[in-house]
């Protein structure tokens, strides 16, 4: 009861006695009553990025066995429907269980810390957000260990997906999956944004904001933009599958191609919104190993911006065989290419860091190397794929799923596999090993090109994606025997990321504040941080604020050490405005987020299920919104 | 001389062994259609252009790398000079990127606009995509000249021939990359494709739009023939099935007439007016049987018409018991429509 205590601030306090008055306000409860109530962003983040990870895993796992039926012709290791569930879980998994979900979770542990702050905006709706993608992902697990996950593909065409020929509850479940990510993806963006744009430390102007944070407020409100798209989409199949409405039924006075717009108008952007963080990270990691601020600040900041508007020109590339009119066609022939242009301005940019900086060749560093190799073919081949005359020979074949294998995987996971061995220290305080990390490096980056290359001539030879079978006279075993193959050395090396990841959280070498030398605000502040991140809130007056001001970082105080409180500052110049409370505990989230859980996986079957649902969803909401009579925040 | 050149390079590009296993009957590289021969042309371009791009990209990412490697310290801020030179070398990259960019997007609006187009009187086949086969209605002008067909398209050779797509159930797609690019076959809407085969053969298409369980095996056969030959296909599949020669076919007609099959297959000349499945009029003249799935041979047909759920796990096509003889004599008449 901050009442009854008297107020103090930070500046009352010596070092000592002032770390001890925040880790006893900012501290999670053990037990488990702290594991469902949590709300520090850190914790929240690091059951994110550990369960994305094993999504990863059983993803992965889902493509070895792919592999296994594809790698001899009319194999019989799975059948057709068990083949097509798979294919269907491996994408929409990636997708929407992995990819996005660890990149917004790396964006949750790291914004707050790189911007200065406390805790992350909404820490109680970050809890939730967990809680909800938890219970997303454990509901398309479990269908499938049932043998009744969705087998559409990852894009759900109507209407092999709608009423008539999508049987049982199958697409459903996709659908429904569909909206838990969303919900957990909209609930993190606007936190980020929010974050970002108002929680900066005191002296973070827009022109001094760490490249990966840009990324990650970029990526945010592509993701506010986007996610309605699908919202409308996978709600109206529902509608149409559950209460018979007509959306998607051409006999009806709908139409097919309705679906296919909606989806890629939030399913191309959802590319961005995997890259873009990517990008971020390359950023951060070339920074400190080239051991300079990334050339063309300004040029990269509004690279990142042009794409993600552009991101939302372009969808139409994937129905290039759908029948559009030729003019239709040809607009978004040159949207697509034009992507290629900040995605230029951002490669040479980065060249243009290493080339005048100092690189030490460091496990980060070659992740970013293997990014520049791969993802540069996999844009040039995105170039391709965007003439219309060439994507009507390559499109829905396995030339199409080598690209968006080199951009996703080259593009997004290597930049991500050097963030986590970037950031491993910091979040874990102990350090990566080097050897294994060069070892999975080499396994990776050389498995990843022989498993992905080959299947551009696959395409090319008339191999279809997503076919379980193909017969022995057509001339594709020899390849597809060689993919498969290969794909042990990449699933070798991803083995030995684990291992080292899992083996270095016990036996790793402790890590010092900031062991790479870097030059951004997360490596102020103890690694692992502590509760309250930092103890003195620091002042930026640059870019790069440990190389401008090393070991003496300037710091704004006066804030409460009494109860959770964090500097609200300006959009623009972050000047400091007000203090401002940060919520503290509360199992609230969790019991909202089994209140939806129940209520959507109830609408999967009855609509019912979504009035009588809303019941308790509206009493957890009460109660974790009940007003505590404190104030909120003090200019 | 052009396409020697052109060859040479992919050549290069690839190692020829892989390239070897991928030219066949039905692969972009080997292109024997007008538009699947501009597309190649289009292609090749792309991928040399392409290639240098990345080339000079590695290069300089090689070259940066190696000649900071042996600085020590960090540097302690960046040279305004050098920046500025740097910044001149970036903004000439760029520019070369959005220049490739333009001749890629001009080269591809061209491509499109050169791929041949159907004029009215050309040959035109109604294609339905359907779970798992492709149904095939030749129009002509007359109704009594047009002929109902399945999974195996004849086309005659240097004539465009217009394809009317739709979808019967789900979305195909239709893709013969000998000859053409793809297209859809979308339930509620019309597309069209116009394939205009070079030289004759035989050349592979697929269905490339994923359609549900047994995607893999929709497979269809476009048979591109000199004039003569084409007319004389096209006189005889207007035909009538022909009756029995022997006791035995008679006893499979009886059969089939009598069994199931009547009721979802046609074969014109009979009772058996179905149109569940495909026309099985000429079935014994087609080169494959279930959608590109088994050669046609007596033997085939009998152990399709056993045991269709094993062979292709979920197809329409029910299991329908029959006795030895019933199947040995149901298969001759099959075989024997031709």
């Amino acid at each position: 009861m901050s009442e009854v205590k008297p107020d103090t601030r930070d500046s009352e306090l010596a070092p000592p006695a002032l770390a001890a008055a925040l880790a006893e306000t900012w501290r999670t409860p053990v037990g488990l009553w702290g594991v469902l109530a949590a709300v520090d962003h850190k914790i929240i983040a690091r059951r994110y990025i550990v369960t994305a990870f094993a999504f990863l895993a059983l993803g992965g796992v889902l493509a070895l066995l792919m592999r296994l039926q594809l790698a001899q012709p009319e194999a019989r290791v799975l059948s057709p429907d068990r083949y097509n569930q798979i294919f269907t879980m491996h994408g929409t998994n990636m997708m929407f269980l992995f990819a996005v979900p660890v990149m917004e979770a790396m964006g949750v542990y790291l914004v707050p810390l790189m911007v200065g702050t406390r805790n992350i905006a909404f820490p109680r709706l970050n809890a939730f957000s967990y809680w909800i993608f938890l219970a997303g992902g454990a509901l398309l697990w479990i269908a499938f260990v049932l043998d009744m996950a969705p087998d559409v593909g990852w894009f759900a065409y109507v209407p092999l997906s709608g009423p008539q020929y999508g049987a049982g509850k199958r697409a459903d479940i996709w659908a429904q999956m569909i909206t838990f990510t969303e919900i957990a993806a909209l609930a993190v963006a606007v936190e980020i944004v929010v974050t970002v744009l108002k929680q900066r430390a005191p002296g973070m102007s827009l022109d001094r904001i760490p490249l990966f944070v840009w990324s990650m407020l970029v990526t945010s409100f592509v993701v506010i933009m986007a996610m309605p798209a699908i919202v409308f989409a996978s709600t109206s199949l529902i509608l149409d599958r559950l209460v018979g409405t007509h959306f998607f039924n051409p006999a009806e006075g709908g139409d097919v191609l309705l679906w296919q717009h909606l989806f890629w108008f939030f399913g191309h952007p959802e590319v961005y919104i995997i890259f873009l963080p990517a990008v971020g990270m390359v950023s951060a990691i070339i920074e400190t190993f080239a051991r300079r601020p990334v050339f063309g600040y300004l040029a990269m900041v509004m690279a990142l911006i042009a794409t993600s508007i552009l991101a939302f020109g372009l969808w139409v590339h994937h129905m290039f065989v759908t029948g559009l009119p030729r003019l239709g066609q040809s607009f978004f022939t040159a949207s697509s290419m034009s992507i290629a242009i900040p995605a230029g301005v951002q490669v040479f940019c980065w060249l243009a860091t290493l080339w005048d900086g100092a690189p030490v060749f460091r496990t980060p560093l070659l992740f970013v190397i293997g990014f520049i190799v791969t993802f540069v073919i996999g844009g040039l081949t995105g170039v391709m794929v965007a003439s219309v005359p060439f994507d009507t020979q390559v499109h829905d074949t396995y030339f199409v799923v080598a690209h968006f294998h080199y951009v996703l995987i080259g593009g997004a996971v290597f930049p991500l596999l050097g963030g986590i061995y970037y950031w491993f220290p910091k979040i874990t305080g102990r350090m990566m090993s080097e050897t294994l990390g060069k070892c999975s490096f080499w396994l990776i980056f050389v498995g990843f090109n022989l498993t992905f290359f080959p299947m551009h001539i696959l395409g090319l030879a008339g191999m279809p994606r997503r076919i379980y079978t193909y017969q022995p006279d057509m001339p594709w075993y020899g390849l597809n025997m060689f993919v498969s193959i290969s794909s042990l050395v990449l699933v070798a090396g991803f083995l030995v990321f684990f291992i080292d990841a899992i083996r270095s959280t016990r036996v790793g070498v402790s890590a010092a504040e900031n062991p790479w030398d870097a030059p951004t605000l997360e490596w102020a502040t103890a690694s692992p941080p502590p509760s309250y991140n930092f103890a003195e809130i620091p002042v930026v007056n640059g870019l790069s604020p440990l190389w401008d001001q090393p070991g003496c970082l300037m710091v704004a105080s006066g804030l409460r050490t009494d109860r959770r409180e964090l500097i609200v500052s300006t959009v623009a110049a972050a000047k400091p405005q007000v203090r401002e409370a940060s919520p503290r505990d509360s199992i609230w989230p969790f019991w909202a987020a089994v209140a939806t859980t129940v209520m959507l996986i109830g609408s999967i079957f009855t609509p019912w299920a979504v009035v009588w649902g809303s019941v308790p969803v509206a009493i957890a909401l009460i109660g974790w919104f009940w007003p505590k009579a404190t104030p909120e925040d003090e200019s | 001389m052009r396409t020697r050149a052109t060859r040479g390079v992919l050549l290069a590009l690839l190692p020829s062994s892989v390239l070897a296993g991928c030219t066949g009957w039905q692969s972009a590289f080997d292109a024997q259609g007008a538009s699947a021969i501009s597309i190649k042309q289009l292609m090749v371009l792309m991928v040399v252009i392409c290639s240098v791009v990345w080339a000079l990209v590695i290069a300089v990412l090689i070259r940066a790398l190696w000649r900071g490697r042996e600085q020590v310290e960090r540097s302690i801020g960046p040279d305004p000079v050098i920046e500025r030179r740097t910044a001149r070398v970036v903004v000439a990259a760029v520019t070369a990127t959005v220049i490739v960019l333009a001749v890629f997007t001009v080269v591809s609006f061209f491509t499109t606009r050169a791929l041949t187009l159907a004029g009215h009187d050309d040959l035109t086949i109604k294609v339905r995509g359907q779970q798992w086969w492709w149904g095939l209605e030749y129009l002509g002008p007359t109704p009594d000249e047009r002929f109902e067909t399945a999974n195996e398209i004849h086309i005659p050779v240097g004539r465009n021939v217009r394809l009317q797509l739709e979808g019967i159930d789900v979305i195909h797609s239709l893709w013969v990359p000998g000859l053409a690019g793809k297209q859809d076959l979308i339930p509620g809407r019309r597309n069209e494709l116009t394939l205009r085969a070079e030289r004759p053969g035989a050349y592979r298409g697929q269905c490339s739009e994923f359609c549900g369980l047994q995607h893999a095996h929709m497979a269809l056969l476009v048979i591109a023939e000199q004039q003569e030959t084409f007319d004389q296909w096209m006189r005889s599949q207007r035909e009538r099935a022909t009756d029995p020669s022997d006791a035995e076919i008679a006893a499979g007609q009886q059969v089939f007439l009598s069994r199931p099959c009547a009721a979802c297959h046609a074969i014109r000349g009979t009772s058996a007016t179905g149109t569940n499945g495909p026309d099985l009029t000429h079935v014994g003249g087609r080169r494959y049987i279930a959608a590109g799935l088994l050669e046609t041979t007596r033997g085939s047909l009998a152990a399709w018409i056993s045991d269709p759920q094993t062979l292709k796990p979920g197809n329409n096509m029910p299991m329908v018991a029959l006795s030895a003889d019933e199947l040995r004599s149901v298969s001759a008449y099959l075989a024997s429509l031709k």
